[in-house]
């Protein structure tokens, strides 16, 4: 298997542990990423709020490029993803607006170009009981808190991910390990996303509801699938606890960081030592590493 | 008591304007407010999107562009996914966000700051680099010492390059802001 591979910005700075654990299961997995060259940001949720056209053109550089290659495009980043799928959803349906972005770009790009994110190419690709037969390692009754965010999942009619509002195909990848995903509320609530910098209060607050959450329904963990997710859930996790009073300690870990662990990728090359809630001490009493 | 002037040619043109660039037949909303009660944020919106919708329906411009909502929205997208009319609600949030950058509102004094340098972030590397884009943040919206005790917390765990990892093709980039700047855009 092979793709055509989209890190996006965060993957090379706040999220290097997501490149290096997908790309380490990905290996062991004996799937090829050829990373798309010269790649530039997809715009994420600025562009889109200033400009349309900005918005549907900056994906379509990088998907025009990838057209180019002839694979399926590989994303893991969910704010990625899902710009690039709007991006051809746009493409697709407005052709005055295509018009002017391949004049733009000097490209001849319709649109047509397959978006995957790492979940689906897991779970629909490499298959579950393909996956099953990998592990090395489980993680048996390791309680997991599956958080899909909103990007992955919406909007529904673009995305065609899972069900929006009760989405489990990170849960039946976590259960390959033989960790428990627990369930709970908040599985496709906001956690604020890009108002991180901005508006840090607000991700205070809707932080707060899901790690309370998380907690309050048995969760050792929690697994996310998008680096603003990570960053707002675990950075900001000390904060949300002074303003709630109230101790978490959950590590936020990629789903495909707790996946490595059970195909048996040691915790170092999974990028377990970036995280700023060190999971170390939850999985040595759990007895995975 | 407020007083809302309806059916003027100003609210009209409004309408249309907003119905044109987000594609959304007002009309079709019947104010049952899912968007609002499914809303991550409503809680500190001056309005709930669902009044949005009726005051872009009732053509108010200005009480729509000077609203905290339209900037406090984090794009989470619930209120398109439950919309029972299908209106792309998120996508009326955009639009209003352009025109009221376009047409000078001001109803929140910092989102449109992180916005406008995370694309000039963008457009000077072709791609984010944090640490230039959050000091211009911190600069640009006075708030100095934001985040200051994160940044190192990041830096030591390797998340938080020296240097930004430029784009090699940096015109294709300029083009597109250059575009997206004169001209008519959708």
């Amino acid at each position: 298997m092979r793709y055509a591979y989209y890190p996006g910005c965060s993957l090379k700075s706040v999220a290097v542990e997501y490149d290096a654990a997908l790309k380490a299961v990905c290996e062991k997995l004996g799937v090829t990423l050829d990373e798309i060259d010269d790649w530039a940001c997809c715009g994420a949720t600025p562009a889109h709020a200033v400009d349309r056209f900005l918005s549907v053109a900056l994906p379509a550089r990088n998907l025009a490029t990838a057209q180019k290659a002839g694979n399926d495009v590989m994303v893991a980043c969910a704010a990625c993803y899902n710009r690039m799928k709007v991006a051809n959803h746009e493409i697709a349906t407005d052709g005055a607006l295509r018009k002017e972005v391949n004049e733009a770009l000097g490209t001849d790009y319709d649109g047509g170009v397959k978006v995957l994110h790492l979940i689906e190419v897991l779970v629909n690709g490499i298959g579950i009981d393909k996956l099953k037969e990998r592990v090395t390692k489980r993680l048996d009754g390791l309680k997991v808190a599956c958080y899909y965010g909103c990007l992955l999942l919406r909007p529904p009619k673009v995305m065609h991910f899972d069900d929006p509002e009760n989405p489990t195909s990170m849960d039946r990848l976590i259960e390959v390990t033989g960790a428990v995903p627990i369930s709970w509320e908040f599985k496709t609530e906001c956690c604020g996303a890009a108002m991180g910098i901005a508006r840090t209060d607000i991700v205070h607050k809707l932080c707060g509801r899901i790690l309370s959450d998380a907690k309050n329904r048995g969760a050792e963990m929690i697994a996310v699938a998008c680096p603003l997710c990570q960053s707002n859930l675990d950075l900001r996790q000390s904060d949300v606890e002074k303003d709630l009073s109230r101790e978490f300690r959950l590590p936020v870990l990629y789903f495909v960081q707790v996946l490595g662990l059970a195909l048996g990728i040691d915790a170092k090359s999974l990028g377990l030592d970036k995280l700023i809630v060190d999971p170390i001490p939850l999985l040595t009493q759990k007895g995975v590493i | 008591m407020d007083v809302l002037n309806l059916g003027t040619k100003a609210a009209e043109d409004f309408i249309r304007e907003v119905e044109k660039l987000s594609g959304q037949k007002l009309a079709n909303c019947y104010q049952c407010h899912k968007c609002t009660a499914g809303c991550p944020a409503a809680y500190t919106m001056d309005l709930g999107p669902g009044r949005i919708m009726r005051l872009v329906q009732l053509g108010q411009e200005e009480r729509v562009l000077t609203s905290n909502t339209i900037w406090v929205c984090a794009s989470c997208l619930t209120c398109t996914t439950r919309c029972p009319q299908e209106i792309d609600v998120a996508r009326v949030m955009d639009t209003l966000r352009i025109l009221a950058r376009k047409k000078g509102f001001k109803g929140d004094k910092d989102v449109p700051i992180f916005n406008e340098v995370f694309l000039a972030n963008l457009r000077a590397h072709g791609r984010i680099f944090e640490p230039t884009m959050l000091a211009w943040y911190n600069l640009k919206s006075r708030h100095f010492l934001k985040d200051a005790l994160k940044g190192p917390v990041m830096f030591f765990r390797g998340k938080l390059p020296m240097f930004p990892h430029e784009v090699r093709e940096k015109a294709s980039i300029e083009r597109l802001f250059s575009k997206a700047e004169g001209g008519e855009k959708k």
